[in-house]
């Protein structure tokens, strides 16, 4: 079933075009990346789907319903972590819930019981500069989880991470993906992390930004870093880079 | 070692410059470099601060009350301007070269507007202290609220939150530093101001009292009665310190 739909978007600012009929879409349950180099309009495309811009021309529509330009419809993470400094972690995570009108009390209950499974437990009480990068960003995650009602955006999450702390937390996110549902669109420009996390990439090129190709990854799945040094792997990788600078 | 070596030091270094000024001052008045019916030694200073304890404490009730009440004021109009102005754009632009024109005017001079309008109770003395106060209030919560990162706010937006929510997640704590560092300025604006609108009419206060010992050349209580009020302003940005700590845990280490 198709959880998310977006049609023929185009987006140009002061006359010059970003991005350029762009049609994608996200089954239900399904990770899918967006794959493109920096320029290529990843994020405004990110920022159309999420509702906080309002394409040119094309349609969003969320579980058949039109949400062009509607915010908060969709939830979204993004490279910056945006935990408040001012609230502990445990009101971080329940925010979405708060402002969704839940009681703060219940709110609370409601995100400490999925602070274990996500790795998070021990830093209910904790304030967000008291953590590890990774670790703040298992939060937001959680948080964007939370906040979501089926689909969630993520746009680089993880890229401002280390290398050693990337791989436990890409870990951590395939542990994850493996036991909740949650429709997911991804947009990276890390090759690897396209490949190891989702079910299907779509390749951005640019300028203006198009799609330039779409590739279903069918490595079976759980999946773990153990991965990325198979044949399989490598010959994805090879295949998507000659793309990429094919396209670009 | 090193560490707490430096955290010796630096609180030595303020304390060794006090002594050493006191030290001055006595030299020079004991020493009668300047004749002691000019700067009366820090000695007679003292002893006309223990001799006229019980006034001075009576006074310092009443300008203290002056102040507090007038801060208090200042804050809560200062909030609601900074909130209008933040949420009404055209209110910032129509508002703000008003609220600079009004820093202009010096104190000193608008306070014997206020006796005449409003006579010699507390009114006029309380209106003073909240002209002085609010303005760095005012500036320092719309800094604050200004300054929200725009990100935040598309988030607890993309969460279904409108402005309300945005207000009372985001901008309202972001600001709260920013706040007490004008809130700050402000305690030590609102006694000095309460003293200067006490110079000009009525029966109590401090600035009643410095009037009076100016009268009598009394010297020694002059200079009393000005550490006194400079203690006060030192004891109420401490208690304004310490509401901050209180008010931000987050800032708090382990």
């Amino acid at each position: 079933m198709e959880k998310l739909k977006a049609s023929n978007i185009s987006v140009c600012f002061d006359g010059v075009s970003i991005i350029e009929d762009i049609s994608i879409h996200l089954n239900e349950g399904e990770i899918v990346s967006l794959l493109g180099v920096s320029g290529s309009g990843k994020t405004t495309l990110f920022n159309v789907l999420s509702g906080l811009n309002v394409p040119n021309s094309g349609r969003v529509l969320l579980d058949g319903e039109d949400v062009t330009g509607k915010s908060g419809k969709m939830s979204y993470m993004l490279q910056k972590d945006l935990l408040l400094p001012h609230y502990t972690v445990l009101d971080n995570v329940a925010l979405p819930l708060i402002v969704k009108g839940e009681k703060k009390k219940t709110a609370r209950e409601k995100a400490a019981e999925h602070f274990r499974f996500f790795g998070l437990e021990g830093t209910e009480k904790k304030y967000p500069h008291q953590l590890s990068g990774g670790m703040r960003q298992r939060a937001a995650f959680l948080r964007t989880y939370l906040a979501s009602e089926g689909v969630a955006l993520l746009d680089e999450p993880f890229s401002a991470l280390d290398t050693i702390t990337k791989t436990a937390v890409h870990q951590w996110y395939l542990d994850i993906m493996k036991e909740i549902k949650l429709s997911s669109l991804i947009v990276t420009h890390d090759i690897d992390e396209a490949i190891l996390l989702s079910d299907r990439i779509y390749i951005l090129s640019g300028k203006p930004g198009r799609i330039s190709d779409e590739i279903s990854i069918d490595l079976p799945k759980p999946r773990n870093n153990s991965l990325l040094m198979t044949d399989e792997f490598l010959t994805l990788k090879r295949k998507i880079v000659e793309k990429i600078s094919f396209a670009g | 070692m090193t560490k707490k070596y430096q955290s010796i030091t630096s609180k030595i270094a303020p304390a060794v410059s006090l002594l050493v000024l006191a030290g001055v001052w006595l030299f020079v008045s004991e020493g009668e470099i300047v004749p002691s019916y000019m700067l009366p030694s820090p000695v007679d200073v003292v002893r006309a601060f223990v001799a006229d304890f019980s006034v001075l404490m009576s006074h310092t009730a009443v300008t203290l009350q002056e102040a507090f009440y007038g801060l208090l004021i200042g804050t809560a109009l200062a909030f609601v301007i900074a909130v209008l102005m933040d949420r009404f754009d055209f209110l910032y632009k129509a508002v703000y070269p008003i609220l600079v024109i009004t820093q202009t005017i010096p104190t000193i001079a608008i306070a014997p507007l206020l006796v005449l309008w409003m006579g010699f109770s507390m009114a006029p003395k309380i209106t003073l202290v909240v002209l002085t106060t609010f303005f760095p209030i005012t500036i320092s919560l719309l800094d604050g609220f200004r300054s929200a990162d725009p990100d935040s706010i598309n988030l607890v937006r993309s969460m279904g939150g409108g402005n309300f929510k945005i207000f009372r997640h985001i901008k309202l704590p972001g600001a709260v530093e920013q706040f007490f560092s004008g809130l700050k300025v402000s305690a030590s604006y609102s006694v000095v101001g309460a003293v200067i609108s006490e110079w000009l009419g009525g029966f109590e206060g401090l600035g009643v009292y410095m009037t009076r010992v100016k009268k009598a050349y009394a010297f020694d209580k002059m200079f009393a009665v000005i550490i006194l009020v400079s203690l006060i302003s030192l004891a109420l940005m401490g208690l304004v310190a310490l509401l901050k700590n209180i008010a931000m845990p987050y800032k708090r280490k382990k």
